[in-house]
C-alpha cells in the first residue's frame, strides 16, 4: 500500500488545479474528448518546449503540478504508463514513410520512443533514480502502480511518481474506428448512455500521482492494492479473483462503498460491467468516470483521480452516479476496468 | 527471507541462429551474422549493415508452428519462437499451479507489418486484421495465449534496455513473492521505421561496427527475440528444474541528461552497475566477464568506458560487446545479451568483441578480442543502456554446489 499524495491532471475536464475538483462539468459533442491544455510556460521553459509534441508537454506538465501538490522535488522513481505512447509523433513518421523513404526529422523519432515522457520528466528534475515504462494497452498505468507500490515495499522508495498518459488524433481514431472500438460518429458525451450503440467515445489525459509511504496534510487517499488479470480462453474468474484480492486486503465486497466502473458507453462491452457488478455488488453505489475523459489505455488514471478526490472531500458529486444508491458512507472504493473482456483490472482505495 | 532467482531456461533468436544450439556455435566460431538488408524493403538496403533473421514471414510461421495467419508481425513470430524454446527448456508446462507471469519488452512492436499497411489503414478495410497488431502489447498477448500464461502479464518499453528491465522486473516479482517464475524478455524486429529513425540520427555504421574502438562509426542494427526463466528456491523444489545460474544483481538508473545520448562521464551506466553490485553483495573484483552495451557509436563507448573504468578502477574485467555478432537488437538486446553472459558461466569463456583493433585514445582498456576459452567465469555482468537514459545493469552467477 502506498499514500496518494499529490496528484496533476491534464484532461477534457477542468482538472489542472489541484485544489478544485471537476468545479464545472465540460459537455461536448465531438469525436473524441480533447484535453483543456494549460499554458505550458508555467511549467516547461518555452525555449525546451518549442520542439516538444503535446502529449510529452502534457506529461511534464502533468508530473509537475503531482509533485508540487505532493510538495515532493526528488522522486525515487519515475514510472509511465501509456498505451500507444507519442501518436503525433509516430505518425509523422508513418506519414513520411508512406510517401517517399527519405531521410527524416530526427525529432518525431525521438520523441516517439514510448519512455520519452519518463525520461524527459527524470532530465526536468535531474533524477538519477528509477526509471521505467509500461506500454501494455489497458494493464500499462496498472502495470506502473504494482511496480511504483513494489518499490516501496521493497524499501527502494520513499516517494514515487506514477504516469499515466495517452493521446488521440483524428487519423488514430480513423484506423481504430476500422475495428470497432469506438462510435463511429460524434456524441454528446453527457448523453453517451443514451447511444446504446458500439464503440466507445475516445478520449486522452494525462495523469501523475505522487505514492509516498507517509501520510501528510496532502494526502487524498491510501492506495491499497492493484491487480491485472488477463482474460486469455476464459483464464480469468472473477468469482475467485475478487474476493483473493479483497481478502489479501483483509475486505469483502461487502465492505465496498462505491464501485467505480469502467463504463464507456459502448453497448457491446458495458455488460461485462453490468454483470460484474450485478453478482459482487448488488444494492452498492456506483459510479463512472469515461463521459467526463473518454475512453483511452490509461484512462483509470482519471478513475483514481476521481477515487482519490470522492475520498479526501468527501464528495460524490451527481455527474458520477451511475445508479441511484448513495453511499451511506465513503471509505472504500474499488476502481474495475475491462478492455474488450480481456484486459480487467482493480484498483483498491481507501479513505485515510 | 526474500527469494533468490534461477534461471532454468532460455530461448533466444536473432542473426546468429534460430536457437540456443546455432547461438553458441556461431559465437565459438566467431562468426558474426550481420549483412546487407534482405528483408526489409528500404531505400538504405544496399547503405547499411544489419543483422536481420534470415528467413521470411512465412519461413517464421513454420519456425513459430503456427498456420500463417493475418495479424501476426515479424516481431510477435520472433517472440513466439524464441518463448517458446525457453518455456521448453524450463519445462513451464509443469506445474501450472505456479504462479507464472509473462513480462516482453518491445519499442516497436508490429511496425514491421503496419509500416507497409499504413495508407490501408487510413484508406480502406483490407488491413484490418493488423491494426491491432500496431502496439507493443500485441506480441505480448500473442505469446501469453499460445503458451497459457495469465497470473500475471504485462509488456515494457524502455528502448534499448526493455528487456533487461523486463528481467529486473520478473525478478523483483519472485523476490517480494507476488509470482514464483517468470518468462521474461524481449523481441524486436527490424523496421524501416527504425531504421531509418537510426540513421537520421547519423549514429549507423555502414560498415560492421566496431564497439571500443578508437575509430568506431556507429551501430549496426538487428533483430531478434531471447526470453529467460526465472524462478524462485520454492519453485525449483517444485519443478525439480536444475538452475542454470543465479540472477544476483539488478540495477536501473537515469542519465537524467539527453533524449539520446549518454552523459560524458557515464552517470547513468555507473549508477546502474553500482545499484545492481550492491544489491548483489559482491565486489567489483568478483566480476568475472562484463557483456558491455557497447554499441559502437562514439558517445555510448565512451561514456560506458569511462562508467566502468569508475566502478572497477585498475582491476577491469573481462569486457566485451558482442553486438559485432548479432547486431544491435534494440528491445531484446537486454535479454540476448543477458543469454550470451550466461553462456559465458556455463562453457567458462568470454566472447570476443569483434573488430577491434586500437583501443579508445581516453580509456584505460581494451575489450577481449579472441574469443577466451577455459577461464575461470563465475560472476558477469550484462549492461543495457536506452535512449532516455534509462541504463539496466544486471548480475548473473554461477550456482554452488551447496544448493543443488
Amino acid at each position: 500500500m502506498a499514500y496518494i499524495n499529490g496528484i496533476g491532471l491534464i484532461s477534457p475536464q477542468k482538472t489542472v488545479d489541484p485544489t478544485e475538483f471537476l468545479p464545472e462539468i465540460m459537455e461536448y459533442t465531438s469525436d473524441y474528448l480533447k484535453c483543456i491544455e494549460p499554458a505550458y510556460r508555467t511549467y516547461i521553459d518555452p525555449i525546451q518546449s518549442r520542439r516538444m509534441s503535446r502529449l510529452i508537454k502534457m506529461g511534464i506538465a502533468s508530473a509537475k503540478i503531482s509533485l508540487a501538490d505532493a510538495g515532493c522535488s526528488m522522486p525515487d522513481a519515475i514510472i509511465t504508463g501509456t498505451g500507444l505512447g507519442s501518436v503525433e509523433d509516430t505518425e509523422k513518421i508513418l506519414g513520411d514513410l508512406s510517401s517517399e523513404e527519405r531521410f527524416l526529422n530526427p525529432t518525431p523519432f525521438i520523441q516517439s520512443t514510448y519512455n520519452t515522457i519518463s525520461s524527459q520528466v527524470a532530465i526536468q528534475l535531474k533524477c538519477h533514480n528509477y526509471n521505467s515504462t509500461y506500454v501494455h494497452r489497458t494493464f500499462s498505468f496498472e502495470s506502473g502502480l504494482i511496480d511504483g507500490m513494489m518499490q516501496i515495499e521493497e524499501e527502494m522508495a520513499r516517494n514515487v511518481l506514477i504516469g499515466a498518459i495517452d493521446e488521440m488524433t483524428m487519423n488514430h481514431l480513423q484506423i481504430t474506428r476500422r475495428i470497432g472500438q469506438w462510435k463511429m460518429e460524434p456524441v454528446n458525451n453527457l448523453a453517451l448512455l443514451e447511444t446504446k450503440s458500439p464503440g466507445a467515445l475516445p478520449g486522452e489525459g494525462a495523469a501523475f500521482f505522487v505514492l509516498g509511504t507517509e501520510k501528510r496534510s496532502s494526502t487524498y487517499a491510501e492506495l491499497k492494492d492493484v491487480a491485472t488479470c488477463i482474460n486469455l480462453n476464459g483464464s480469468f474468474r472473477p468469482e475467485v479473483v475478487l474476493p483473493e484480492f479483497l481478502a489479501k486486503n483483509e475486505l469483502s465486497p461487502n465492505d465496498i462503498d462505491l464501485v467505480i466502473l469502467g463504463v464507456n458507453g459502448d453497448c457491446k462491452y458495458d455488460q461485462v460491467y453490468t454483470h460484474f457488478a450485478n453478482q459482487f455488488f448488488p444494492g452498492k453505489a456506483q459510479a463512472w468516470y469515461k463521459h467526463l475523459c473518454g475512453e483511452y489505455h490509461t484512462a483509470t488514471g482519471f478513475g483514481l483521480y476521481v477515487a482519490a478526490n470522492i475520498l479526501r472531500r468527501p464528495v460524490y458529486p451527481v455527474v458520477l452516479h451511475l445508479n441511484q444508491v448513495v453511499p451511506g458512507k465513503l471509505r472504500n472504493i474499488l476502481i474495475y476496468n475491462q478492455f474488450r473482456d480481456v484486459n480487467h483490472s482493480f484498483m483498491l482505495v481507501q479513505g485515510c | 527471507m526474500p527469494q533468490r532467482i534461477f534461471i532454468t531456461g532460455f530461448g533466444i533468436i536473432s542473426c546468429i541462429g534460430n536457437n540456443i544450439e546455432e547461438h553458441l556455435e556461431s559465437l565459438l566460431q566467431s562468426k558474426p551474422g550481420t549483412g546487407r538488408v534482405h528483408y526489409v524493403d528500404t531505400y538504405l538496403k544496399n547503405e547499411l549493415l544489419v543483422g536481420e533473421v534470415r528467413k521470411t514471414l512465412e519461413e517464421l510461421f513454420t519456425l513459430a508452428a503456427i498456420p500463417p495467419t493475418d495479424g501476426y508481425s515479424r516481431n510477435a513470430l520472433l517472440g513466439i519462437i524464441a518463448a517458446r524454446e525457453a518455456f521448453v527448456n524450463g519445462r513451464m508446462n509443469n506445474c501450472r499451479e505456479l504462479k507464472t507471469g509473462l513480462i516482453s519488452a518491445t519499442t516497436v512492436g508490429g511496425m514491421d507489418r503496419c509500416e507497409n499497411y499504413y495508407s490501408d489503414f487510413l484508406t480502406n478495410d483490407s488491413r484490418n486484421a493488423y491494426i491491432d497488431s500496431y502496439d507493443c502489447a500485441d506480441s505480448t498477448e500473442k505469446i501469453a495465449g499460445l503458451l497459457g500464461i495469465s497470473d500475471f502479464v504485462t509488456t515494457i518499453s524502455t528502448a534499448c534496455s526493455s528487456a533487461a528491465n523486463a528481467i529486473m522486473l520478473g525478478a523483483r516479482m519472485i523476490r517480494t513473492g507476488r509470482l514464483d517464475r517468470v518468462l521474461a524478455g524481449g523481441c524486436e524486429a527490424l523496421t524501416k521505421f527504425h531504421l531509418n529513425g537510426f540513421n537520421a540520427l547519423k549514429i549507423l555504421d555502414k560498415n560492421p561496427c566496431r564497439p571500443f574502438d578508437q575509430n568506431r562509426a556507429g551501430i549496426n542494427l538487428g533483430e531478434g527475440a531471447a526470453y529467460l526463466v526465472l524462478e524462485s528456491g520454492e519453485s525449483l523444489g517444485k519443478t525439480g528444474n536444475t538452475p542454470l545460474c543465479e540472477l544476483v544483481g539488478w540495477g536501473n538508473a537515469c542519465e537524467a541528461f539527453h533524449q539520446t545520448a549518454s552523459s560524458p562521464d557515464g552517470t547513468g551506466a555507473y549508477l546502474a552497475m553500482k545499484k545492481a553490485l550492491e544489491l548483489s553483495g559482491l565486489a567489483p573484483e568478483d566480476i568475472d566477464y562484463v557483456n558491455a552495451h557497447g554499441t559502437g557509436t562514439d558517445n555510448n563507448d565512451l561514456s560506458e568506458g569511462r562508467a566502468l573504468e569508475k566502478l572497477f578502477g585498475n582491476r577491469m574485467p573481462l569486457v566485451s560487446s558482442t553486438k559485432p555478432f548479432t547486431g544491435h537488437t534494440t528491445s531484446a538486446a537486454g535479454s540476448a545479451e543477458a543469454i550470451l553472459s550466461i553462456m559465458c558461466l556455463q562453457h567458462q569463456v568470454a566472447w570476443p568483441n569483434l573488430n577491434f583493433q586500437e583501443r579508445i585514445e581516453e580509456l584505460s582498456f581494451s575489450p577481449v578480442e579472441k574469443l577466451m576459452t577455459n577461464i575461470p567465469v563465475n560472476v558477469v555482468m550484462s549492461n543495457s543502456f536506452g535512449f532516455g537514459g534509462n541504463d539496466t545493469s544486471l548480475i548473473f552467477k554461477k550456482v554452488n554446489a551447496d544448493i543443488l
